[in-house]
């Protein structure tokens, strides 16, 4: 929802990025302010997943301009587990697998790493149980998943659950949800979306990065980016989505001078 | 980001001091004088000093293994020490303990005095060549359980001792093992009689702490039939920049119905980040599953050592007698492993477990060689092993060699192996979740050594866990 009086809690200034020394990013500008929803969409290889990862602070991207502040603080001097605990999610598009570690001691750890930085009360194996398993009920996940390695032999689609319940559990000021849509299946879609829709309030903001327009027919946008060649070339409302659904992203480069000259 | 990694493996190590406490060191050598001189010492009676002359004249006549995946210069066994013992050596009871010592044990955690009273754990402290104290020596008499150093066992109980050594690894067996039976100094002697249940674990701490000493302990374990034990063992050493030889020589008997466990965990100096000095462990460990239902259990937990070299096996000849082998084994640094077991079925509807979990990081490399033999008379016999290995960085290796030899058609053999890598993605999806990277490696570490560690005694257990933690502390970050 757009209230201009709302505080900011995001500003990223002519962010560049280079991967093993490839420039992708190339000077983004973004503003997002509290109880926000915004989409970033564009076609493969535009740098919306670089962008992400370069939120959440991946050791492989490196910053080689432009600011990040984060509820005005320099994010870009963070390390990645001080821009989490900070309130920075991001889900991931591939979520890794991680074979010995059981996802519910994986869920408390997250929890209580950011529980413990807010200056709340850490939860124990049992009360931890009792609460996660509450969150995974909104989700309709099974409960089984809790004692099973960390995305271990999980379908897309559980996987992406799986983010999405731990974006529940942590109750992050932005979130960054990277494609999180692709892959999942109309019922997983729909499910994944209420659960987007539930956790969005006026005291957090949601960015998401997605390739295609059906995500956003459940998860209503305020803004529309489209991102090409490393910038954010065109900005607008929820329609922008729409019709890009139905003519692609091809016109865009041609009425955007920005992007041409690129 | 394997700068990170290297750094969480690089952990200063914790035992590495000296003790100053006055020592009986006998001259640098080897030779049947040499022989002579520490039979002598232990006043030992003409079969035992036979026995050893025996292995050395063997010894002469083999050559120094070089079919395990390591490298290493020659040794010069005339530049060792065989024979160090703390003065006073005659001790009758813990207070007479040098002082000195007993502060190195409390340094090293090893329970004593009050201490393994509350952890309710007997102790033999192996102190470079001789066993320094026996804790819950009377407690365990009372069931007529013998506990007590090897030595002490040849003057006390020399028929127990002359009937089973060297019956499982006899002197000629390998290089090393022939070695130990010639210049063992002392070691632990553990004697479970029929249909007793050892009350608590017992538990051996072995030190090494003088320089170009050699440590070659004798460990004999037996339990009659029906009878259980589960035996903890732990080791240590200080920092020298020189290699020193630990070549112990561990023999487990289990009669009919008998269980035995035997649990280590091995933290020997390492060498420092460059490979120089560390512990060379050449150390030959077998179990006889002499009776039918019988059952004998290794887990280990390696972490130090420069070189490592040892196979904890089972000789399964009782039928439907179990053998498992349970092993984390983590190298670092320059270290080298080559370790696993040998499962020799021989007995009817015999079972065996192989669990290996192979850690390696820094330039360090790690093999898992393991032997399951079904004999031809080994009906029905089942063997399970699966091998897991684990890099941190790359820079690394983990081999796997299994032989497998089977020569009954009853039989059922299986083996999975896996390699996995800690990588950055996992590093970073933790951090994402607000997981520091340490947290993150030693949950993932202990995932991957869970079905080990469950294996452990409880405080056994915590201690791998941290111990863990420790060497791989600061190779990630």
């Amino acid at each position: 929802m757009i209230r201009p009086d709302s505080k900011m809690l995001l500003e990223v200034r002519g962010l560049r990025a280079t991967v093993n020394g490839v420039e992708i990013l190339k000077g983004i500008d973004l503003s997002v302010r509290l109880g926000e929803v915004h989409a970033i969409m564009g076609p493969n290889g535009s740098g919306k997943s670089t962008f992400a990862k370069v939120l959440a602070g991946h050791p492989a991207y490196i910053v080689t301009a432009g600011e990040v502040r984060y509820e005005g603080r320099n994010l870009l001097e963070l390390a990645p587990e001080e821009r989490a605990r900070a309130g920075v999610f991001l889900a991931f598009q591939y979520p890794v697998e991680i074979p010995g570690v059981a996802n519910n001691q994986f869920l408390r750890l997250a929890y209580n790493s950011v529980q413990a930085e807010r200056g709340c009360d850490e939860l124990d194996p049992l009360e931890f149980d009792d609460f996660v398993r509450e969150r995974m009920k909104l989700l309709e996940m099974n409960p089984e998943f809790l004692d099973r390695s960390v995305n271990e032999g999980f379908s897309g689609g559980e996987k992406k659950r799986n983010e999405v319940l731990q974006m529940a559990l942590l109750e992050p000021r932005l979130a960054v949800l990277d494609e999180t849509d692709s892959g999942l299946d109309i019922d997983a879609l729909r499910v994944v979306a209420e659960g987007v829709n539930r956790l969005s309030s006026p005291d957090n903001a949601m960015v998401l990065v997605t390739h295609y327009q059906r995500l956003l027919n459940y998860v209503v946008p305020d803004y529309v980016h489209v991102m090409d060649g490393g910038r954010i070339v065109k900005t607008g409302g929820k329609d922008l989505a729409l019709i890009l659904e139905t003519r692609g992203y091809d016109w865009i480069g041609e009425e955007s001078p920005a992007s041409a000259s690129a | 980001m394997s700068s990170t990694l290297q750094n969480l493996v690089n952990q200063p190590y914790r035992h590495g001091f000296v003790t100053d406490v006055e020592s009986d060191v006998a001259p640098k050598g080897l030779s049947e004088d040499t022989i002579r001189m520490i039979s002598a010492k232990k006043n030992e009676p003409q079969w035992l000093l036979d026995f050893r002359l025996q292995a050395y004249r063997h010894w002469l006549t083999m050559d120094e293994p070089r079919w395990p995946n390591v490298k290493y210069p020659k040794i010069d066994f005339q530049e060792i020490t065989y024979y160090s013992a703390p003065k006073p050596k005659k001790l009758d009871s813990i207070d007479q303990v040098d002082p000195e010592l007993l502060r190195t044990f409390e340094k090293l955690g090893v329970p004593m005095n009050e201490r393994a009273h509350l952890a309710g754990v007997a102790v033999d402290v192996v102190f470079d060549s001789v066993s320094v104290a026996t804790t819950y020596k009377e407690k365990l008499a009372e069931v007529g359980i013998l506990f007590c150093s090897i030595s002490e066992a040849v003057q006390k109980h020399p028929d127990i001792v002359r009937k089973y050594l060297g019956t499982v690894v006899p002197s000629s067996d390998n290089y090393y093992a022939a070695l130990n039976s010639a210049v063992f100094t002392d070691g632990s002697f553990c004697f479970i009689p029929k249909g007793v249940k050892c009350p608590m674990d017992l538990s051996t701490y072995f030190r090494i702490n003088t320089q170009d000493s050699g440590q070659f302990e004798r460990t004999l374990i037996i339990a009659e039939e029906g009878a259980s034990v589960s035996y903890l063992e732990g080791c240590t050493a200080p920092k020298f920049d020189t290699n020193q030889l630990h070549a112990a020589v561990v023999e487990l008997i289990a009669l009919e119905r008998a269980d035995i466990k035997y649990s280590t965990v091995q933290n020997w100096y390492a060498g420092d980040e460059n490979g120089v000095g560390g512990i060379y462990n050449f150390v030959t460990k077998r179990g006889l599953c002499r009776g039918a239902d019988s059952r004998i259990s290794w887990t280990q937990v390696e972490t130090g050592s420069a070189i490592t070299w040892k196979y904890p096996s089972c000789v399964l000849q009782g039928d439907n007698s179990v053998g498992e082998f349970y092993s984390v084994a983590l190298t670092n640094n320059h270290q080298q492993a080559d370790t696993g077991t040998k499962m020799v079925h021989i007995g009817r509807n015999t079972r065996s477990t192989i669990i290996s979990k192979g850690i390696s990081a820094g330039r360090s490399n790690n093999s898992y060689r393991g032997l399951v033999k079904i004999g031809p008379k080994a009906d029905g016999a089942r063997n399970y092993s699966q091998c897991d290995s684990m890099l941190i960085g790359d820079q690394c290796g983990a081999n796997t060699f299994p032989y497998i030899q089977v020569h009954s058609p009853g039989a059922t053999v299986e083996h999975e192996a896996s390699t996995s890598k800690i990588g950055e993605d996992q590093l970073f999806y933790f951090a994402q979740r607000g997981i520091g990277t340490e947290e993150a490696v030693s949950m993932i570490i202990n995932g991957f050594c869970k079905t080990v560690f469950q294996q452990l005694p409880m405080e056994f257990a915590v201690e791998a866990t941290k111990l863990l933690g420790l060497k791989l502390e600061g190779s990630v970050g």
